[in-house]
């Protein structure tokens, strides 16, 4: 079991995370955020590994991981 | 401590800074103040202080701002053309509101000038020098028992006020040895003790929350309306200090006075000379010195200004700066006459007594 | 489930106020972890520069000096000298450590100071809107070399890490690239060891991180990653140039 939680209102929708992941699980959602970004979400939460690379590469420490 | 020792004035002001509690000294040698650096380098690691030789003027204040941000007694000094580099730090200490001392052993200017005594720096002390609304308490010692005493003094109204403070000195007043009483040191408890004074917004050990601090040492506020109010707040810190830390000394002032000399520091000496040749022959003539030039004793010259007073004769070592101040004071109700030496020369007596007897009997 | 991965308790709760992508939010984070993990951060002070990450003082979670452009390292070491029992970091970039700064960082490094500088390296003045700095590289078009930066008329970037391994004193030197989540879990590793030998007293630590600027190169934070892993890494080599423990050294 493994969860990854992107903080919407503190992403800036660099997309950085997107290529780290290693399962391609992450994507930009289609909402945006009071600041008028299109911030990251987890869109397969099951097959999260928690490797954690999402929140390496996070500039803004948006992510949170569970395992 | 009730034995006088013969000293000079560099080394006398460093080492009534030592017995004040001032433990940090960053400087670098610059001539007419290298005795004092070099009287810290061997006496402030005698007290367990430390001494750094800065890479530069500027390294050395921006040393100071920070071991006074946690909340430490400490000091530089240089001489004029190394204290105009120290002026981005000292507009960055008042704006972090940051105590501190600051040595200024004038020489002579502008440039790279000489290196004999001279007043070229007032202006540069008093009205900025670096940027911004800001002003710096400026003490002008004449004697060098007066520079050693505003050592604790300098470092009483920076803790008052938290900003930093300047004592103006001259390289006469630096080089030339007179005699000297010294407080006694404060211990290392009540050292201690002046560190906590500044808990409520110095850098010190931490805790954990819900006790844990974050104080941030910091002259920037991007938000325009944050920086107008904390600019509001030091504006009403610096009239405070007009209105409570005023010092002065009148010489020789009476209601026989026909005419009135201002002058400080160095200058006012040789005015004192002067003042007592031409009393001795019946003439009354009295002098305010002011001690702080920043905050200005405007009042306290415009009130010994008595009918009988015909005219103010203005005495420095430079082009004519403090004659706009005195200026101010008189308020056009009297000339104001200058007289004025530079290249790092002195007036004489004689020089100064020709001026004020200028034009009488005419 | 438990939380393995979140906020340090070394950084506030402050929102980064960096460009997308910009990797001063890693390194902070970095930096924050690795205080964290070896309990520094009540005895920790930090020194921000002027440059974008001129708020790094409102982003630590601890007491912090905000010090004028290229100064920190003397303000550090007046910080250091008059608290010894706490430890003390400066944090800078281009323009601040290896332009304005370079007298007071190689003066710091050569009296052997006690503290740590992170040398945030993304070739570009960020802040003032992207003007040429002296790790730009030669033919690098910056809002100050429009026609690209002209090596004959203004010299080659400069080395910093090269600079400081010059000089005798310093314990730690090294070279790290922000530029994957790889590269990122080993510039960690770099990180905390030398914060490690700053708790430890051993003398002056410097690790210099090489990063991008997104919004001045005109690349989005993906390219810019991959432009500087192309362009940056040949003149700023990854990897250690100095440790002075490996010899056994305390």
């Amino acid at each position: 079991m493994a969860r990854m939680t992107v903080n919407a209102e503190l992403c800036k929708g660099c997309g950085l995370c997107i290529p780290a992941c290693p399962k391609n699980i992450i994507r930009f959602s289609e909402e945006i955020n009071s600041k008028g970004y299109h911030y990251s979400e987890c869109f397969d939460q099951e097959a999260c590994i928690a490797c954690k690379l999402c929140y390496t590469t996070c500039p803004d420490v948006a992510i949170t991981v569970e395992k | 401590m009730a034995e006088k020792v013969l000293m000079k004035g560099n080394e006398a002001v460093a080492e009534a800074a030592i017995r004040a509690g001032c433990r940090l000294y960053f400087a670098y040698p610059i001539t007419p103040q290298s005795e004092l650096i070099e009287y810290m380098s061997k006496m402030m690691q005698k007290a367990g202080g430390t001494f750094i030789q800065a890479e530069s003027e500027i390294a050395a204040i921006n040393m100071v701002y920070g071991a006074s941000g946690c909340g430490k007694r400490t000091m530089t000094s240089s001489s004029s053309p190394g204290i105009s580099l120290k002026m981005e730090g000292i507009s960055y200490l008042a704006g972090a509101e940051l105590p501190a001392v600051i040595v200024n052993v004038q020489r002579g200017g502008p440039g790279l000038g000489d290196i004999q005594p001279a007043q070229g720096d007032y202006f540069q002390a008093t009205k900025g020098g670096g940027h911004g609304d800001y002003r710096l308490i400026v003490l002008a010692p004449s004697t060098v028992q007066e520079f050693a005493d505003m050592a604790d003094l300098a470092f009483e109204l920076g803790d008052k006020y938290r900003n930093p403070v300047m004592i103006l000195s001259d390289g006469l007043l630096g080089q030339m040895m007179e005699p000297v009483e010294f407080k006694a040191p404060k211990t290392e408890k009540e050292i201690e003790e002046l560190d906590k004074q500044h808990y409520d917004w110095c850098m010190y050990p931490n805790e954990d929350e819900p006790n844990h601090h974050h104080h941030e040492i910091n002259s920037l506020e991007i938000d325009p309306l944050v920086l107008e109010q904390h600019v509001i707040k030091l504006g009403k810190k610096f009239d405070l200090i007009e209105k409570n830390e005023v010092r002065y000394e009148e010489y020789n002032i009476s209601a026989d006075n026909d005419v009135v000399v201002v002058a400080f520091g160095t200058a006012a000496r040789i005015a004192k000379s002067a003042i007592d040749e031409l009393q001795e022959n019946g003439k009354s003539v009295g002098m305010i010195r002011p001690i702080t030039v920043w905050p200005y004793p405007y009042e306290e010259i415009s009130n010994v200004l008595h009918d009988k007073v015909k005219k103010v004769v203005v005495c420095e070592l430079n082009l004519g700066q403090m004659v706009e101040d005195v200026k101010l004071a008189v308020n056009g109700k009297l000339p104001v006459e200058f007289i004025g030496k530079v290249g790092g020369i002195l007036f004489t007596p004689d020089e100064i007594k020709a001026k004020i007897l200028e034009g009488e009997g005419e | 489930m438990e939380i393995i991965a979140q906020r340090p308790k070394s950084l506030t709760d402050t929102p980064f106020t960096y460009c997308p992508g910009c990797t001063h939010g890693i390194s902070h984070r970095l930096i924050a972890e690795a205080i964290d993990e070896l309990e520094m951060r009540n005895q920790m002070m930090g020194v921000a520069p002027v440059g974008c990450s001129v708020f790094a003082y409102k982003f630590f979670n601890f007491d912090m000096a905000e010090a004028a452009h290229g100064r920190a390292p003397a303000v550090a070491t007046g910080m250091k000298r008059a608290r010894p029992d706490m430890h003390v970091f400066t944090y800078q970039g281009d323009g601040d450590l290896a332009a304005i700064g370079t007298a007071e960082i190689v003066h710091a490094a050569n009296r052997g100071e006690n503290i740590t500088v992170f040398f945030v390296n993304n070739a570009i003045y960020g802040m003032t809107g992207g003007q040429m700095a002296p790790t730009t590289l030669p033919g690098m078009k910056t809002s100050t070399s429009p026609y690209g930066r002209d090596e004959k008329d203004i010299g080659y970037p400069i080395q910093a890490c090269e600079l400081i391994n010059s000089l005798r004193a310093p314990y730690f030197i090294e070279r790290v690239s922000l530029l994957s989540p790889q590269d990122i879990l080993k510039a960690k590793k770099v990180v905390k060891k030398a914060l490690q030998f700053n708790k430890e007293e051993r003398g002056f630590t410097f690790v210099e991180f090489v990063s991008t600027c997104p919004t001045n190169w005109g690349l989005s934070p993906v390219d810019a990653l991959a432009w500087a892993k192309e362009n940056m890494l040949p003149f700023f080599p990854i990897g250690n140039l100095r440790d002075r423990s490996i010899e056994g050294e305390k």
